[in-house]
Order: structure tokens, then C-alpha cells, then sequence
């Protein structure tokens, strides 16, 4: 995203960006904790307010733009990137935050964030993912482990599911990231750092729906166990997890695979040491999945790239100067004309 | 050179077919350059295979081009060809029927092989078996000649023949008696970089031209003098050029960047090719994934105060049409550009139709009106294009504008308007400054309009929210309340109505009252002015009117239609003007209708119209 210092943005305070709309999830939603995080960091940006815009479709998240103080569209299912770039395309300055869930930009939007995702438009997305459909109160979504159990799938789910930070990394976005709802440490600086990149920014959040899908992630999300069965992917660092972060991610090969450091000639020197700029390593490391590794949250990927708005601009630019002291009406009238009387 | 006899003719057709490999599209629009350059007035009417290339030969693979060149002011591309060019059997097949007795055939002998003629499915030559009698044949061994010619240029076989088209075009000109100058510019123009190509091509056409001369079979020249057209500087122009400099015109006048988003379809897509040409003029053309990408995209780009349209053929529109929805709930200005073929489904996608009216007028989910306007002919685009977009910046709503297969490539003359004549379009966005004290309320209306406030993301201040649920009256927050879902629809639709108050008045043709109005819209102009003219000059006091204004209707239109003992409307579609007017009026109308793929013919037109004031006098 572009962000533009402006003195007037320096007061900003979390409750600029609170607006005067009853927020209407239900009661213990983790949409709220991340609504809060969102509201918390915009402030520190240095984004003047008026040009920050919040575009999402429909679902439950899809709410999200009437309770942010800020340009806003709640759009139709799954066409809120769509809107975003037609957007960005002829205002180029704004900060543009697309809000989708995983029914709304996975399922009907799927083409649209394939397609968006490639383009690199600057745009920052958060996904807010809690494996079910929750507005239309509990049918199974494109994230629905196989086998669940929902009202439309009474003897479990035949889909096999998508990943989307994998879909988002094999769609070559150019900055990809997974966050928990309730990490309140972690959120808000996943949040700040996809704010300034400069071209697309997807960040995946695991999301609670404490109504139709309650603790979807709680296996390896729960507090008491999350050193053991999550991964915090920092960049140079190793693949280091557990309480008392002695476990690290091993290559044999390609195939990544949990070692104890200190045990079986396993040493510090052997663990994965984490690159973001490295799509394929990237995209392996998507791979890493309950129950046989530790969930991978954090940065997983953060390159260059031109951005679309960016390019157009060029050409805009490039042809108008060519164009030089041709006129539109000069354009108009063509260089085959004729004359009558 | 014999001296000829000089035939005057108010106006000829021609028309050339040939396989989709001749040549002939590119052949017909040199004729029409050149006849309109003279002083001519011109229509034309490409028809093509929505094959790219079908087999050799083959019948489905068979392209057209018709012209119609004349002396007086002339409004379609003619019913049916005085001249036949077919370059092989299947074009002769496919063609001959339309030709009108005794008229011109030229065939190129050398394409009438047995294969040939087995894919056209003649079991005999149709060039030696007498069936060619009632028609003046000249049977020309074009591809023989055309080799002989560029043999010396040292052009292969392959390539050589390829320059046939040149040579048929050629010995037309000789026949009317056109100069070849103006493509022998144009070909320099085009082939300038190969050398070698300008050469044979030009030698071709040279040939054609004289082997006309030589032969003397032409002891007639031809002779179609200038039209009466009104003084300036013309060009030719095609529906869909014309929409997209419409759109760039708009823009500019409305001192904002023009945004087109759009997936490519036929036959829209050329106006994606000339707007994303003209980045130079600041056009933003998106090629977007799909449909629904195309629409959403001029949404976000209506929200962020550009001139944003997208164009689309009738199977995009069903794509679009939820989003449409959106732009209507969100109150955005926006264009949305139909150029119609044939339905339903994939349909006929190189044809025309005007079956599209219903979609566009009623083609969305809940009560969601929108101004729906319709181009009568190509240069007819351009004035409409901007008057959507004026009408959709002033009433802050998507206006669809339809188009169709035929005016979209067919051309006609264009007298060039002088830009500087043009009114600007205001944009007129809420800012904190121009609001004062006053609270800001989103959807807080004009008086005179109905357009709601309109501030665009940047302007501080003025941050809010808009969306597809229902809007609260003035904050535009989300409501969920009875009376206030109501009030919106009944507001949204008022604010519709009230775009009728800037139309210009209505134009009909011909006495303003009496025994038949033939009503039309779109594309059927045309045929519906010709045959108007024709009755009329034949002293049968009909009236014509061709209507922009397809929702809401003209408000003068009942009155107008009420004059009149009755109103024929021809339509290429099963009816459906017929139906809304009826609906709208409970006025009784005849309808005429023909859903071939083809335009009109004015023969058809004046027909159905003798037809009803003979059945008027027997009453």
C-alpha cells in the first residue's frame, strides 16, 4: 500500500476509525477481535483517513466496511476485489482494504482471486477464514476439512479442501501471511507489515465461529498447546517450535519432516532456516498441516513486483507523451476525410 | 479505350462474397473508402462466419460484404444486391438467391473446381448448366490473371493468389467508373513495409481495372453521382469506433479519466481494441477475467469518480446483471454497453438481433429501473454514448446503452462534429467545503433530479459507506425498515422517470397525424426512414419515428402515437417494444417482426405497411 505521511493523520487514534454503526456479529465471534486489531493499527500507517477504503462482498465478514470510519463498500458475493481494482486503477493513491471469507473470495470469488492475486494490484486482503458458510448458517465452505459434518453435507464433506494461503502463493501474490483471530501480539503486526507492502497483500486469518463451526482450529490453536502445534515462520531464522523450541523442520530432500535438535545427529545447523523471498520454499512450506507438522502462521512470502495500477499508469503516461500536440478532435476526425460543398 | 456509354444511376448494391480467406471484408471497405471519398453516400453491412476460418471452400466459411453507394441520402446497405462478386461456388450458392433479377454476376471461373463445387453442394457447374440465365454473368478467371500479373514480381503461388481480391476490386472500379487511386494510397499505407507486397497489389488492382477496359464486355459505364449531403468535412464510421470516441469525448468533457472494463465478446470487442489504443487521451481499459469482473471493476472505478463503463453483448449483460443491481442500489454512475446479437444463449454471435430490449429494461432481480438507451445507426453511437453518460453523471445511475451487430460494423459517412460544440458534463461531487455546516447524508437528493450526494474516496471528511442492502433515506445506512424499503424503491424509480426531462423532443418524419406510424428503435432506423421515404415520395402519407428513448419512454410518445389511426412497429426481436408499449399505454399496436439474424429489408417494411392502410380503407 502507499502510504502517504500527512500531518493531519498523526492525531489518528483507534476511535477515528470506529464508526457510528451497532457492530452486529454475534456475541464472542472472533470477527470483533480482528476488527479491533484492524481499528487498532490503521491509525499508526500515516494514511490520511480519506483514503483509506475498506471493500468487501458478502458473508459475515463482509460487514466489516460499516463499522470501519473510513470510504467503504459492502459489495455482492465474492465481487469485492473485482471493485477493488477497477478502483485502484483510476486512483492509484488510496489504500484499499478488500475484506472476504473463505465461502465469498474462495468459493464464488475464486475467480476473482486468481486473477486479482496475478495482477498485483496494491491491495491488502484479509481472508477471514472459519471453514463453513455463516450467514447463511452452516453449510460446508471451500476450507471445510473433508468428511466434516454440516447441514448440507449430513454424512461429511466430499470436497477436498483448498488452502488458501497455498492457492494465494501457487496464484503468485506477492506478500502472503496467516494470523490467528485471538493472537492479539501477532495480528495486529501481520496487519502493519501487509499494510506496507507495496503490492498485493494476502493475509489469511483463522477465524472462530463460535456459532456453527465453535473451535475449528482450537486442535493446534488452543493456548495451552499452540508452542507445540504452531510454527511462527520468522525470516532468517530456523524452523523452530515447541515449548521449549528444540523441534525444527528438517529437509530430506524436498520432503520436509519434524526433528528434535540434539537427537538422532540432529543439529541447529540442520533446520530449515526460513526465506519469504523464496516462492517454492514458500509453497513447500504451505504444505505443512495438522496433525503431522506444527501450522505455519506468519509471513510466508514477501517479494517485488511492479503493480498493475503502477504499469497502467506507465502507459498512460508514455502515451501521452507521444501523443504530443494531438488533439481529441484531431483524433476524431481521422486523417481520411472528405469534403462536401 | 472504346468510348462507354454513361448510365446514371441513382444507386447501386453490391455485394462481395467469398471465402473467409479472400479477403472480401477488406475489399468491401476499400470500395466503400473510395465511394465515399467521391461524394457518395454509403451503407454497408459485413457479414461474416463466426468461424474464424472455416475449411476452405466450405459453405459455412463464406463472408460478405455488402454496400449500398447513391446519389440521395440512403439509410441501410440496400435489400438486396444489383451486384454479385462471388470469388467461389459456395459464395454463389450461399448468395445467389438475394441477387435481384437480372443483376451483375461476377464469378472468379477459376474457383469452380469439382471439389469445389462438391463443398458448395452443386453437382453441376452452375456456370455451364443454363441455371445462370436470368442474371448478366461475367465469368472471370481471376486467379489465372492475378498469377500471370505478379508472376514477374517473382511472387510465389501461394501468395500471388492471394492478391485476387485486389483484382476484383479492380474491375468494379472499372464498372463504376471509380478511381483507384484512393486504394492505391491506401495499400501503400497498409504494405508499406513490404515492398513486395504493395507492388502485386497494386498491379492487381491495376489488372482488374484494365482487363474491364480490355475485354469490352462493359459497354456501360456506370455512373452513381455525388449525394446531397450536408456541408463539412466527413469520414466513415462504424458503430462501434463511434462509441468508443463517444465515451473518450464524454471524459473529456467531463474532465475525468475514462475507465472501460470489459471481457472480450462479439461483437463488442472492438471497442475494447480502439479504447485500450487511445491510452494517450488518458482511456484505463481493463481486460478484466470475466463478466462479472468487467462489471465490478466499473463499479469500483464509478466510485472512484471516473467515467466508468463496460461493454458487453447480451450473454455478458446476463453475467453482469446482479452487479448492475449494485450499481443501482449503491446510486453510481456507470454505462453499460450492449452491443446485441443474436440469442439466446451463445446464439448467433456474428448476427444481429434487437431481442435484448426486455433484458435491458427488465432484467434484473427486485424493482432496479435504469435508463435504457438505443444508437438507430453508426454514427448515431457517438451522440448517444455521451448523452449516457451525461445522463448517468447527472442522475447518478447505470444507463444502459444499446447497440447491435449491425450498426456496430456497419459504416456510413460521419459528418465530424466540432467538438468544441459539445456541452461539458458536470460532475458536480460533494466536498466537505460545499457542504458548510451541514451534516453529511449520503443519499440526501437534488430537488430537480433526484441524484443522491456524491463524494469519492479521497475527499476528507465525507467518509462513508455504501453497499447492496437496503440504504436508510438520507444517512444511507443499512435499513431493514418497511416504509423506508418503500420510499427507496418509490424514490429510485422517480429518479429514473425524471432523466425523460432532458430528452429533446421527438422527431417523426412525415405528416404528424394520420393513417400509420411505423415506431422503431435501434437499428431498424434504417429500413424504417427508407421505407417512410419511399411511401411517401410514392404520395402514401405515412409517418416514421425511430425512438433513443427505450426506458423511460419519451413523454410525448403517447400523444404522438394516439395521432395516428395506426402504429406498425417493426422490431428484430418476437415483439418486445410492441409489448412494453402496450403495456405502458394500452394502446393497440401492430407488430412486425423477423428474428433471422438480418436487418430489416426496406421492401419488408413497406409491404406489412401497405398491408395495414389497405385493410384501413376496407374497413
Amino acid at each position: 500500500m502507499n502510504a502517504s505521511s500527512d500531518g493531519a493523520t498523526a492525531q489518528l487514534t483507534r476511535k477515528d476509525f470506529v464508526s457510528d454503526q451497532e457492530v452486529r456479529w454475534c456475541p464472542g465471534c472472533g470477527d470483533y477481535a480482528i476488527l479491533a486489531q484492524i481499528q487498532k493499527t490503521l491509525p499508526s500507517l500515516g494514511v490520511p483517513k480519506e483514503n483509506l477504503v475498506v471493500i468487501s462482498g458478502i458473508g459475515c465478514s463482509s460487514r466489516f466496511p460499516y463499522y470501519v470510519d473510513t470510504y467503504g463498500f459492502h459489495s455482492i458475493h465474492g465481487r469485492a476485489m473485482t471493485l477493488a481494482s477497477g478502483l485502484k486503477c483510476v486512483n492509484k493513491d488510496l489504500s484499499v482494504w478488500v475484506i472476504t471469507g473463505d465461502g465469498d473470495g474462495l468459493s464464488i470469488g475464486g475467480n476473482h482471486f486468481l486473477h486479482t492475486l496475478r495482477r498485483n494490484f496494491d491491495l491488502n486482503v484479509v481472508l477471514f477464514n472459519n471453514r463453513i458458510y455463516g450467514l447463511t448458517k452452516g453449510q460446508a465452505s471451500p476450507t471445510s476439512e473433508q468428511g466434516k459434518v454440516t447441514k448440507s453435507t449430513p454424512m461429511g464433506a466430499i470436497d477436498h479442501p483448498i488452502n488458501p494461503v497455498r492457492a494465494a502463493i501457487a496464484a503468485e501474490a506477492t506478500w502472503v501471511g496467516r494470523a490467528l483471530d485471538n493472537d492479539t501480539k501477532h495480528l495486529p503486526s501481520m496487519i502493519e507489515t501487509m499494510a506496507h507492502h507495496k503490492g498485493i497483500s494476502f493475509l489469511e486469518v483463522f477465524q472462530n465461529c463460535n456459532i456453527f463451526n465453535n473451535g475449528a482450529f482450537l486442535h493446534f490453536s488452543d493456548r495451552k498447546i499452540r508452542s507445540e502445534k504452531m510454527i511462527y515462520l520468522q525470516p532468517g531464522q530456523p524452523m523452530l517450535f515447541g515449548e521449549n523450541r528444540d523441534k525444527g523442520i528438517v529437509l530430506d530432500g524436498l520432503k520436509p519432516r519434524v526433528a528434535t535438535v540434539g537427537e538422532g545427529g540432529v543439529s541447529l545447523d540442520d533446520v530449515l532456516v526460513y526465506d519469504a523471498s523464496d516462492p517454492s520454499l514458500a509453497y513447500l512450506v504451505s504444505s505443512l498441516d495438522y496433525p503431522d507438522f506444527p501450522v505455519p502462521v506468519g509471513v510466508f512470502l514477501d517479494i517485488e513486483r511492479e503493480t498493475y495500477e503502477d504499469l497502467l499508469e506507465d502507459q498512460v503516461e508514455k502515451a501521452e507523451s507521444k501523443r504530443g500536440d494531438m488533439s481529441l478532435q484531431d483524433l476524431v476526425r481521422g486523417t481520411n476525410t472528405w469534403t462536401v460543398g | 479505350m472504346a468510348q462507354r456509354d454513361v448510365q446514371e444511376l441513382k444507386s447501386v448494391t453490391i455485394r462481395f462474397a467469398g471465402d473467409s480467406g479472400d479477403g472480401m471484408q477488406l475489399t468491401g471497405n476499400r470500395f466503400t473508402d473510395t465511394a465515399a471519398l467521391i461524394g457518395n453516400d454509403v451503407a454497408t453491412f459485413p457479414d461474416y462466419p463466426a468461424e474464424i476460418r472455416a475449411p476452405a471452400g466450405s459453405l459455412p466459411g463464406v463472408s460478405g460484404f455488402q454496400v449500398q453507394f447513391s446519389s440521395r441520402d440512403i439509410y441501410t446497405p440496400g435489400d438486396a444486391p444489383d451486384v454479385l462478386v462471388a470469388m467461389n461456388p459456395a459464395a454463389l450458392q450461399r448468395n445467389l438467391k438475394e441477387l435481384v433479377p437480372g443483376g451483375a454476376l461476377f464469378v472468379n471461373e477459376d474457383a469452380f473446381t469439382k471439389s469445389n463445387l462438391k463443398l458448395a453442394g452443386y453437382e453441376e457447374n452452375p456456370l455451364e448448366d443454363g441455371s445462370l440465365t436470368d442474371y448478366r454473368l461475367f465469368k472471370v478467371p481471376m486467379s489465372t490473371i492475378t498469377l500471370e500479373t505478379v508472376k514477374p514480381l517473382g511472387m510465389g503461388k501461394k501468395e500471388g493468389e492471394r492478391c485476387k481480391n485486389f483484382f476484383a476490386l479492380g474491375l468494379l472500379y472499372f464498372v463504376y467508373d471509380r478511381p483507384l487511386e484512393p486504394t492505391m494510397e491506401w495499400i501503400e499505407g497498409k504494405f508499406g513495409k513490404s515492398p513486395d507486397l504493395v507492388e502485386a497489389n497494386t498491379a492487381a488492382l491495376k489488372a482488374g481495372y484494365n482487363y474491364g477496359d480490355t475485354i469490352e464486355a462493359f459497354q456501360t459505364a456506370y455512373k452513381v453521382d455525388k449525394a446531397q449531403l450536408a456541408p463539412g468535412t466527413y469520414r466513415s464510421m462504424n458503430g462501434n469506433l463511434a462509441t468508443a470516441y463517444g465515451m473518450i469525448v464524454a471524459a473529456q468533457k467531463a474532465g475525468r479519466p475514462l475507465f472501460y472494463g470489459s471481457y472480450p465478446i462479439t461483437p463488442a470487442s472492438d471497442i475494447l481494441h480502439e479504447l485500450s489504443r487511445q491510452r494517450g487521451f488518458g482511456v484505463k481499459t481493463f481486460q478484466a477475467e470475466d463478466e462479472i469482473a468487467a462489471m465490478g471493476s466499473t463499479i469500483g472505478a464509478a466510485f472512484g469518480g471516473a467515467i466508468a463503463v463496460t461493454g458487453t453483448s447480451g450473454p455478458g449483460v446476463a453475467l453482469k446483471s446482479e452487479a448492475i443491481g449494485l450499481a443501482i442500489m449503491a446510486e453510481l454512475p456507470m454505462v453499460i454497453v450492449n452491443v446485441q446479437r443474436g440469442g439466446p444463449s451463445t446464439g448467433l454471435p456474428t448476427k444481429t438481433e434487437q431481442a435484448d430490449l426486455f433484458q435491458a429494461v427488465l432484467g434484473r432481480n427486485g424493482e432496479a429501473p435504469l435508463p435504457v438507451l438505443a444508437s438507430r445507426s453508426p454514427d448515431d453511437c457517438f451522440d448517444v454514448a455521451i448523452e449516457a453518460v451525461r445522463m448517468a453523471v447527472k442522475y447518478r445511475t447505470p444507463v444502459i446503452m444499446l447497440s447491435d451487430g449491425y450498426i456496430a460494423n456497419g459504416a456510413e459517412p460521419w459528418l465530424v462534429p466540432d467538438l468544441d460544440t459539445i456541452e461539458p458534463i458536470e460532475m458536480d461531487f460533494l466536498t466537505r467545503e460545499g457542504l458548510g455546516d451541514e451534516p453529511h447524508l449520503p443519499y440526501k437528493r437534488d430537488e430537480q433530479t433526484l441524484a443522491r450526494n456524491w463524494a469519492i474516496p479521497g475527499e476528507p471528511g465525507l467518509e462513508h459507506r455504501v453497499g447492496g442492502l437496503e440504504k436508510d433515506y438520507l444517512t444511507g445506512n443499512v435499513s431493514y425498515d418497511p416504509e423506508n424499503h418503500e420510499r427507496m424503491i418509490q424514490v429510485r424509480a422517480e429518479k429514473v422517470q425524471r432523466v425523460a426531462q432532458d430528452y429533446g423532443p421527438l422527431q417523426v418524419q412525415g405528416p404528424d397525424s394520420g393513417p400509420l406510424l411505423i415506431l422503431g428503435w435501434g437499428s431498424s432506423y434504417g429500413a424504417i426512414t427508407s421505407a417512410g421515404e419511399f411511401m411517401r415520395e410514392d404520395g402514401i402519407p405515412v409517418a416514421n419515428l425511430s425512438i433513443r428513448h427505450l426506458f423511460p419512454f419519451h413523454r410525448e410518445l403517447e400523444a404522438t402515437m394516439r395521432r395516428y389511426d395506426k402504429v406498425l412497429v417493426p422490431e428484430l426481436n418476437c415483439g418486445q417494444l410492441s409489448h412494453l408499449l402496450r403495456a405502458e399505454y394500452l394502446i393497440e399496436v401492430e407488430s412486425l417482426t423477423k428474428v433471422r439474424g438480418l436487418p430489416f429489408k426496406v421492401v419488408e417494411i413497406i409491404e406489412k405497411s401497405k398491408q395495414l392502410l389497405s385493410t384501413e380503407k376496407a374497413v
